[in-house]
C-alpha cells in the first residue's frame, strides 16, 4: 500500500491522467481507502475546476483607449503591414 | 487594421488578466498589453501559423511580464526563480469537504476577487507555473520551455501552487460544521 507522502507526490500526475495504467490503479486504490486523500483529491480538482471556469474581465476602458491609440499611432507610423510591402516594391 | 482590432479585443482581456497576475502592478500590466500587441501587430509576419494565435501571444505577454517582474524585483535580494525550500510548502492542513457548488455563495466578482487573492498570495515562482499551466491551459512542456525550466522543476512548483490554493479555497468553500470531523 502506497504512503500517503507518495500518493500527494503523485497527485498532479493523477489529476492530469498522465499515469501508466498500473500506477493509476495503485493510486485509485489508495485514494478509495484513505478518507484524507480523497478529500485532498477532490478538493484539488474542485480548485482547478473553479480556477478553470472563472472568466477575465473586460479590460478597463481607459486602458483599452490607450491601448487602441498605441495601435493606431504605430499603425499610421508604419502603414498597413500588406500595403507596406507593396509601396517597397 | 480591422482585422486585426478583432483580434485584439477578442483576446486583451485574458492578457491583461494574465499580466495584471503575473506582474501584481496595474501600471505594470497595461505596458505589458500594449507591448504585447504592438510586438504582435510588428511580428505578424514572424507569426507562422504553426502555434495558435493565442498562444504566441500568450508568449510575447509572458516574457513582457517577467521582465517588468525582474526589473521591479531587482533591488530585492531574494531571487525570483528559485523559490526558497521552507519544507513546508507541501503540507496539507485544511482537510474537510466543501459544500455543493461553493461558487455559488458568492457573486462573481466576489468570487473573482477571492481567486485573484488567493493566486496573489503564492510566491511568484509558484504563481506564473500555475497561471500558464492551469489558467492558460499550456502543456508542461511549453511552461517549461517559456519559463526556461525544467520538466521537473516545472512539476513540482506546480504541485505546491497547487496544494496551496486548494488549502486557501478550503478555508472559504468547507462545508460548515465539518470542523469536528478534522482528520488531523
Ligand atoms: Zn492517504
Amino acid at each position: 500500500m502506497l504512503t500517503c507522502k507518495q500518493f500527494l507526490s503523485e497527485l498532479n500526475d493523477y489529476l492530469d491522467d498522465t499515469l501508466d495504467p498500473q500506477t493509476r490503479s495503485e493510486l485509485t486504490r489508495h485514494v478509495n481507502e484513505c478518507p484524507n486523500c480523497w478529500v485532498v483529491c477532490n478538493t484539488t480538482e474542485k480548485t482547478l475546476k473553479v480556477f478553470k471556469g472563472m472568466e477575465a474581465k473586460a479590460v478597463p476602458p481607459d486602458i483599452e483607449h490607450r491601448l487602441m491609440a498605441a495601435l493606431e499611432k504605430r499603425i499610421a507610423d508604419r502603414g498597413p503591414i500588406c500595403g507596406q510591402k507593396k509601396a517597397e516594391a | 487594421m480591422s482585422a486585426f482590432s478583432d483580434l485584439v479585443t477578442h483576446y486583451d482581456r485574458r492578457i491583461f488578466r494574465m499580466a495584471k497576475q503575473i506582474t501584481q502592478n496595474d501600471d505594470d500590466a497595461e505596458d505589458v498589453l500594449q507591448e504585447t500587441f504592438l510586438k504582435a501587430y510588428s511580428h505578424l509576419d514572424d507569426f507562422q501559423g504553426n502555434s495558435k494565435f493565442y498562444t504566441w501571444l500568450v508568449r510575447i505577454a509572458v516574457n513582457e511580464a517577467l521582465m517588468k517582474l525582474r526589473k521591479r524585483r531587482s533591488d530585492k535580494t531574494v531571487p525570483l526563480d528559485e523559490p526558497i525550500d521552507t519544507g513546508e510548502d507541501e503540507v496539507v492542513r485544511e482537510i474537510a469537504v466543501w459544500d455543493e457548488n461553493p461558487e455559488q455563495q458568492y457573486s462573481r466578482e466576489e468570487l473573482g476577487a477571492l481567486l485573484d487573492e488567493a493566486i496573489q498570495s503564492l510566491k511568484p515562482a509558484y504563481r506564473t507555473v500555475f497561471i500558464l499551466r492551469d489558467i492558460e491551459e499550456m502543456s508542461i512542456e511549453e511552461t517549461a520551455d517559456l519559463l526556461k525550466l525544467s520538466i521537473s522543476a516545472v512539476k513540482s512548483r506546480l504541485l505546491r501552487a497547487r496544494l496551496q490554493l486548494r488549502e486557501k479555497l478550503t478555508r472559504l468553500f468547507k462545508r460548515k460544521g465539518d470542523d469536528a470531523f478534522a482528520y488531523l
